[in-house]
């Protein structure tokens, strides 16, 4: 038993943070905020030279074929360096689902663009009604057409591809959709979290082609967004650790009644519960790494205790760096909202903690069945 | 990263499993015993089927697996004593009486003594059959236990050692016992302190029981008159008795950490039992979704925890010393199981004012769980003293002013 990461990953995570360091600042997260369409393009065309974007697939769809493990520190840096590209939407949303639900042909047709950057891919999952399950979707496909509307879709103004939950004739089901055809039209959707743009996406008669078998989109779904949920509690946990990092400075450099804050208990304890937290999520997560890269039987319960640990942890990290920070923590010009808004669109998107407490209790109870 | 056993692990597992089967009796799935804390005060027999098993476990060269074999351990791994733990648990055996003994005078022996001082205590303390406790706090020195004031003075080849020791666990059946004492009151406080091993049936010594919280009464007050220790049982120079101290308090956090015993697996099996026959809102309990949320959440904290102990170890066994890390896994424990039985005893109902065995849920151990879990809270270092630790030696914040740590000890204002 080996409960840490490998050395081999511990030299990605060096070089990721080497980095991401330099091309990942909140100074350009900042830059970005104003603009419309825009992401990262010059980190993400870095990303792409490294080969991050095809760590974990296979090499026969033009992978490196590395671990999930591998993977997994790659997403912790990027949420911990608040980096705005789509990798999330596009690897740990699109290429999950596709590896999950796609014939051998879509995936070669699919998986090589989408790691070589090619092609920008994303989930369209939600509606109105903000659920994906049958109940809350009424995007429908009928005949190969699709018609609908889908927010909030990640990345969704950049994304040349998306993967869209719709009903089908035989119930939901998956579908690949190319966004670049006409019938196809999109607008930055307002959110809180402003440099990972979300879109309002309608479909309007467009080719949708289905993606795993009909009417198998729910399961289709469950499996392949417990993956997705256990990269994206990676980068929660990133964010989380750098909430904490960055009250912590804060609390050493700044001074109070001849003090300096952090040696006021008050402050102290509460860093300590931050820290407490982090790692408890951090162990969490490593369970889901490892689930993903080795116990396919695990994935269910292991993504969901990743996926509780670091919303409950990116939660606290993030809100108490803002009052660790006073005035200035409350101020648009100072980075702490930030994470604190990335953390909000990280739970909003793949559900909250409720969500995945009533997941995993059903995983519990009919492991216990068995 | 590899959750699942190494090959030799397997085998080591398959070894400890077949023993385990030979020797002792397997729990059954109904039985809650394991969460159990605190039993009724200790009685003779109780002690010596402990020692028993525990003598059992050493013939068989299962006890103190990780310590070095000239000491008469095993020589083995972390990660093998992690194994036995886990598969000890599921057997019905004896109240561990030991962890004082093993889990910190031991391992304070094994960096402190001398070779003659480790002949003498460390192999009849691995066989159980010599029980030991832990002399460290006073009436006016728990967290800040530096400001004790148990006076040692040196009397040819001996030391005459009077004053007060309390909360003593064990101190009725212990035959040696770990001690400080303040050899120098006009030093500064962490300079004038000495560590002795004590004979609990020295003339002087008198223990007398407290009663505790959960009816029970484990530990104790404990008063030295004119007690002789001789030199030869001080661990370490004269004066240097703090940084022996913090060897036995940093072994300390990890034994109650991580010794625990009470896992994920544990409590999500009995929350079910109890949400199968609760009721909320007239239906059964585990039907109600915030009954289900909390139960899931409850296993992925524990979870967690179980993990962070994995972890932990896994550095470890990489070489480096139990650091501030084991705070974090006593800074969870507490909280976490005293919001498991406190949950549990909602979903009783008005049943969950029932306590004792004859309870109608889980033979009443919940709330004998709910009643023991502040001991888990306060000792071996409160809450509030591993969130100090880990703010400052983990998160490196500036530390706590303070008035007492240069003047000389009797100078200190004291309430
Ligand atoms: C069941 C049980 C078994 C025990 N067994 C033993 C034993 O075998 N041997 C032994 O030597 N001792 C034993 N103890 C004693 C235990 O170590 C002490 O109770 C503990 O260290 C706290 O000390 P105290 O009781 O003096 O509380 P205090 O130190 O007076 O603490 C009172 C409160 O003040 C808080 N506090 C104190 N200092 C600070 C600070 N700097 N910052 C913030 N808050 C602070 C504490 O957290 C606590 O909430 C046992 C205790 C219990 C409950």
């Amino acid at each position: 038993m080996n409960f840490l990461f490998d050395d081999d990953q511990n030299m990605l995570r060096d070089a990721a943070k080497k980095l991401l360091r330099d091309k990942a600042t909140f100074e350009s997260a900042h830059q970005h905020m104003d603009r419309e369409s825009d992401y990262d393009k010059d980190l993400w065309k870095l990303m792409i030279d490294n080969g991050w974007l095809g760590i974990a697939v296979p090499e026969e769809y033009g992978g490196s074929g590395m671990t999930y493990l591998d993977l997994a520190v790659v997403a912790e840096e990027l949420g911990y360096y608040y980096a705005h590209t789509p990798f999330s939407a596009s690897i740990f949303g699109a290429v999950e689902a596709i590896m999950t639900a796609g014939t051998e042909k879509q995936k070669h047709e699919y998986l090589p663009k989408l790691v070589n950057g090619d092609l920008i891919g994303t989930l369209a999952l939600y509606e109105k009604a903000g659920r994906y399950d049958v109940a809350g979707i009424s995007a429908e496909v009928k005949n190969g057409k699709l018609n609908g509307t889908k927010l909030p879709v990640s990345d969704g103004l950049c994304a040349d591809v998306a993967v869209v939950a719709a009903k089908g004739t035989k119930g939901l089901s998956l579908y690949l959709v190319d966004l670049k055809q006409s019938g196809v039209s999109r607008s930055l959707l307002k959110t809180m979290e402003v440099t990972r743009k979300q879109a309002t996406i309608n479909f309007e008669n467009v080719d949708a082609i289905l993606l795993g078998a009909e009417g198998e989109g729910e399961s289709l779904l469950e499996a392949s967004i417990n993956r997705t949920a256990i990269l994206v509690a990676f980068e929660q946990l990133g964010g989380a650790q750098r909430s904490l990092d960055m009250a912590r400075d804060y609390a050493i450099e700044r001074y109070a009644f001849g003090r300096q804050i952090g040696s006021y208990q008050a402050i102290k304890h509460r860093l300590a519960d931050m820290y407490v937290k982090v790692e408890m999520a951090r162990s969490n997560c490593f369970f889901g790494a490892w689930a993903l890269t080795s116990s396919a039987d695990d994935i269910a319960e292991a993504a969901a205790v990743s996926r509780i640990g670091a919303v409950d942890a990116f939660a606290y990290a993030a809100q108490e760096n803002v009052q660790i920070h006073g005035g200035i923590g409350f101020t648009w010009e100072a980075d702490p909202h930030l994470l604190l808004k990335r953390m909000k669109l990280q739970e909003a998107l793949l559900g909250g903690g409720g969500v995945w407490k009533e997941k995993l209790y059903k995983v519990l109870s009919s492991k216990q069945a068995a | 990263m590899d959750f699942n056993d190494s090959p030799k692990e397997a085998a080591f597992r398959k070894e400890v499993q077949e023993w385990l089967d030979a020797n002792a009796e397997k729990r059954g799935p109904d039985d809650s015993s394991a969460l159990s804390m605190f039993s009724e005060r200790e009685n003779p027999e109780m002690i010596a089927e402990c020692k028993a098993w525990q003598r059992k476990k050493a013939d068989a060269g299962w006890a103190c697996i990780t310590w070095p074999k000239d000491v008469g351990g095993r020589g083995g791994s972390l990660m093998e004593n992690i194994i036995f733990g886990q598969e000890e648990a599921k057997y019905i055996t004896p109240a561990n009486i030991f962890m004082i003994g093993l889990g910190m005078a031991g391992p304070t022996i094994q960096v402190h003594g001398t070779p003659e001082q480790k002949k003498k205590w460390l192999p009849s303390m691995l066989r159980g059959d010599v029980v030991w406790c832990q002399l460290f706090s006073e009436p006016a020195a728990g967290s800040d236990l530096a400001g004790l004031r148990t006076r040692a003075v040196k009397d040819g080849d001996d030391w005459i050692v009077n004053g007060q020791k309390v909360w003593t666990s064990g101190a009725h059946y212990c035959r040696w016992g770990i001690l400080v004492t303040r050899s120098d009151f006009d030093l500064p406080k962490h300079k004038g302190l000495t560590y002795f091993v004590v004979d609990m049936e020295s003339p002087g010594i008198e223990v007398r029981p407290i009663k505790q919280i959960t009816g029970g009464s484990n530990f104790n007050e404990v008063f030295f008159t004119d007690v002789r220790i001789p030199d030869e049982n001080r661990l370490d120079r004269v004066g240097n008795g703090w940084s022996v101290s913090l060897t036995t308090l940093m072994n300390e956090r990890m034994s109650i950490g991580g010794g625990m015993g009470i896992g994920s697996e544990m409590i999500l099996a009995e929350l079910q039992r109890v949400a199968e026959d609760a009721y909320v809102d007239g239906v059964p309990a585990k039907e109600n979704p915030v009954v289900r949320q909390k139960i899931a959440e409850f296993y992925s904290r524990m979870k967690a925890m179980e993990l962070t102990v994995n972890r932990t170890l896994s550095a470890l066994s990489k070489g480096g010393m139990p650091g501030s890390e084991s705070s974090i896994i006593k800074v969870t424990m507490g909280i976490l199981l005293q919001e498991i039985a406190a949950f549990a005893m909602e979903m009783q109902g008005g049943l969950g004012a029932e306590f004792g065995e004859d309870a109608s849920f889980s033979h009443g151990m919940w709330q004998e769980l709910y009643l023991g879990i502040p001991a888990i809270r306060i000792a071996g270092g409160t809450d509030e003293v591993q969130r100090n630790i880990i703010g400052e030696r983990v998160l490196g914040l500036p530390a706590e002013q303070r008035i007492d740590k240069a003047v000389p000890f009797n100078e200190i204002p004291t309430g």
